[in-house]
């Protein structure tokens, strides 16, 4: 009978879990964040953000003390759900931010609806997220947001057939969709639509079946983190040197990633909402602060969207005055418009989605670094699945 | 003569399965956490969802020597089951989703079955662990109605009974893990105390002996692997109920992998093993990832290896004068010998 020292020591554990506690008036913002597993890159761009946001803009609003709360959740959706629940019940906090990919957004859904707690997406991607419950509001960017400029630009500049490769889950199937809506309808072909396995990025034999029909492009999202791999494997196949062009979102270049991918990425042409290069002052003195907390990392498009969490977050509880019910804080949200350091974005308050410029750019080495430079821009993008449906 | 000898034996058997005060103190404290911790519902459903998952390894590990990395997909089968029927109204009330969750797990346990104990320990590794890896690619590939890699969406669980409703806090959700634990586990003891059970630690002490002594070997561990998987199942569809989701995830080889270690930590073969480990495992983990939520699981992994190397043993050094103490003082206040408290050793 070994179980009765284990039974002290689960009591002692009991005790222990049990005894942490803080104080009731301060506000509490809980970002549940992949800080482990494959989409880690995510998790530790929001994160730092996060943290730079607060240390640039104070931890007081409206009088109250501002409480950070980072929770891993390893992107697993049903941590990402026990872990939402502890925090809206045990924690009380104001908003729910982070959801680094969109199942865990969706899993948590319900129980922003039933706490009135606001939830703040600022990673995944989906477009229907924001419909999921009426406390949903989205500072991070839609996919089809990136992927239907790009097939506007495409189309227009000599690319004609295109093989899409998507990672299999709702954004892959979102971004393969709205791109071949409307590429087929500016007069584009796609060869073949191709899906692999979120879970196990190995691209090889998918990237052998694209080069077999020589396209002009292939059409390429997977989720952030993974670029890397893809455009490797990409080059071992010599389909940089066949003349194949790279195009997509912009999660494929992600700035986090882009500088280890090496030439073969030059040139990739890529729609997204942010670039570390973004030409204006107030990107230049994020990127400059971000970097400098940080052992010079790049931020990327997962850093900015928790770094505008932040601020929207933040303004929301100043126009409330403090007040933290999920009622007040939702129609607060509603309509906000600031100059982030992607540009200037708003909340659509129709959607509680976010609106805001896409860029064109092509991958260039500037200062022997790689960068997505920006030369064409698409102002004032609603995201077109839901702006397709009111039609 | 030989009736005396039965009685014997008999009596024997009883007094083994007699439940000891140190266990009867164990249940009584999980059901007072009910009162003693309100806020920790969430983590203590887990836990005890894990708890039933580990029993379940348990019982095939410690009483039959089969070693599996596989019981997820009996988990994760049984999660599916239980989210399916409720997101398409088959079943609504959720207990009768349970129980039917429980035998559609153990039917798979029990097809499989002879798979797995055709060979030897490292095949039957490789095996269990390619039976949940198959069973989750195909959860993957046909994503229209498992949900793929976005999950099980809009499961919509009724109230138990038409009574309890599942509430935001996880307060009745952990009741009904609780409960559903403690009949599992009072399952489980009655049948690794039975003769059945002796049965099957002559099957992990020695399959030949055991044949030649006239124990069918093969249908024996049929059964308990068959029993072990509906436990696993009924774990995994308590997981989908009291989170009204399911995921790709219930079928990954963490989650058999954990299994393991849980039992490691707990120990195996006397039943709460694999009870003590979740909830040590459990607390530790989410203590730890909440002082550091990057690097946890590098803290969780010294933790392990500090208690397989210079842990265990070491242990069970410290508490052998505690243990005889406090079997002294148990022996007194029941007034029976005490060598039938420490049968089990």
């Amino acid at each position: 009978m070994k179980f009765n020292h284990l039974l002290m020591a689960a009591s002692a554990a009991f005790a222990l879990a049990a005894a942490s506690g803080a104080r009731a008036d301060d506000i509490k913002i809980g970002f549940i964040l992949p800080m482990t597993g494959q989409q880690q890159s995510t998790g530790k761009q929001e994160a730092a953000a996060a943290k730079l946001f607060m240390q640039q803009n104070g931890d007081t609003v409206a009088g109250k003390k501002v409480e950070l709360i980072i929770k891993d959740d390893g992107a697993v959706p049903d941590n990402s759900k026990r872990i939402a629940q502890d925090l809206i019940v045990n924690d009380k906090v104001a908003f729910l931010a982070g959801f680094g990919v969109t199942p865990g957004a969706l899993a948590v859904a319900p129980l922003a609806t039933e706490g009135k707690t606001p939830e703040i997406v600022t990673a995944a991607g989906t477009s229907i997220i924001t419909e999921k419950s009426p406390y949903i509001a989205r500072t991070s960017f839609t996919l089809a947001q990136s992927t239907v400029p790009m097939a506007d630009w495409a189309a227009q500049n000599g690319i004609k057939k295109v093989v899409s490769m998507v990672s299999d889950y709702a954004p892959g199937a979102d971004a393969a969709k709205s791109f071949a809506a409307e590429f087929t309808a500016k007069g584009g072909q796609i060869l073949d639509s191709i899906t692999f396995p979120l879970a196990n990025p190995d691209f090889a034999p998918f990237l052998q079946r694209a080069a077999d029909q020589k396209p002009d492009a292939i059409f390429v999202f997977v989720p952030s983190g993974q670029g890397g791999i893809f455009v490797k494997q990409f080059a071992e196949r010599g389909m940089d040197k066949a003349g194949i062009r790279i195009i997509g979102p912009g999660d494929v270049t992600d700035d986090d990633l882009l500088n280890g991918m090496g030439d073969p990425v030059l040139g990739a042409i890529t729609a997204h909402i942010y670039s570390a290069d973004h030409n204006s002052p107030t990107n230049k003195a994020f990127v400059d602060a971000f970097k400098k907390a940080n052992n010079g990392m790049r931020p990327n498009f997962m850093a900015v969207g928790a770094y505008d969490g932040m601020h929207l977050m933040y303004e929301a509880l100043k126009k409330t005055g403090g007040k933290t019910d999920g009622d007040s804080l939702i129609a607060a949200i509603k309509g906000m418009a600031w100059e982030s350091p992607r540009g200037p974005i708003s909340i659509d308050p129709d959607t509680r989605d976010i609106i805001q410029n896409v860029y064109i750019r092509t991958v260039e080495r500037k200062n022997g670094e790689l960068y997505n430079v920006e030369f064409e821009t698409f102002p004032s993008v609603k995201d077109p699945i839901k702006a397709a449906e009111k039609k | 003569m030989t009736s005396a000898a039965a009685n014997e034996v008999a009596a024997y058997l009883k007094r083994r399965a007699r439940w000891s005060p140190l266990e009867i103190a164990f249940w009584v404290f999980a059901f007072a956490t009910i009162w003693l911790f309100p806020g920790k519902y969430l983590i203590l459903k887990d836990t005890a969802i894990l708890a039933l998952f580990a029993l379940s390894l348990d019982l095939i590990l410690g009483y039959a020597g089969i070693i599996s990395l596989g019981q997820a997909a009996f988990f994760g089968l049984a999660g599916y089951f239980s989210g399916l029927v409720a997101k398409y109204g088959i079943i609504n009330e959720p207990l009768l989703a349970l129980i039917a969750s429980g035998l559609a797990a153990a039917a798979l346990g029990f097809v499989t079955s002879f798979l797995v104990l055709r060979g030897s320990d490292l095949t039957r590794l490789m095996v269990t662990l390619g039976v949940s890896l198959m069973l989750g690619e195909v959860a993957n590939r046909y994503s229209n109605i498992t949900g793929g890699a976005d999950g099980l969406q809009g499961v919509d669980i009724q109230p138990i009974l038409g009574r309890f409703r599942f509430d935001l806090y996880g307060h009745n959700g952990y009741v009904y893990c609780l409960i559903v634990l403690f009949i599992c586990f009072v399952l489980a003891r009655r049948v690794v105390y039975s003769p059945f059970g002796l049965s099957l630690r002559a099957v992990k002490g020695n399959p030949l002996r055991a044949a030649a002594i006239g124990i069918p070997v093969k249908w024996r561990l049929v059964a308990v692997y068959t029993f072990s998987a509906g436990l696993a199942g009924l774990a995994g569809a308590l997981l989908t109920q009291t989170t009204a989701f399911c995921s790709l995830d219930v079928f990954s080889l963490d989650r058999s992998a954990d299994l393991l270690l849980v039992l490691i930590i707990g120990g195996t073969g006397y039943l709460y093993g694999g009870l003590i480990g979740a909830v040590i495992y459990k607390l530790l983990q989410d203590w730890i990832a909440n002082l550091t939520p990057q690097y946890w699981q590098f803290w969780i992994g010294l933790v392990l290896v500090v208690i397989v190397l210079a842990g265990r043993e070491r242990m069970q050094g410290w508490i052998a004068a505690a243990r005889g103490a406090l079997e002294d003082a148990t022996a007194r206040v029941a007034a029976r010998p005490a060598k039938f408290a420490s049968d089990r050793q």
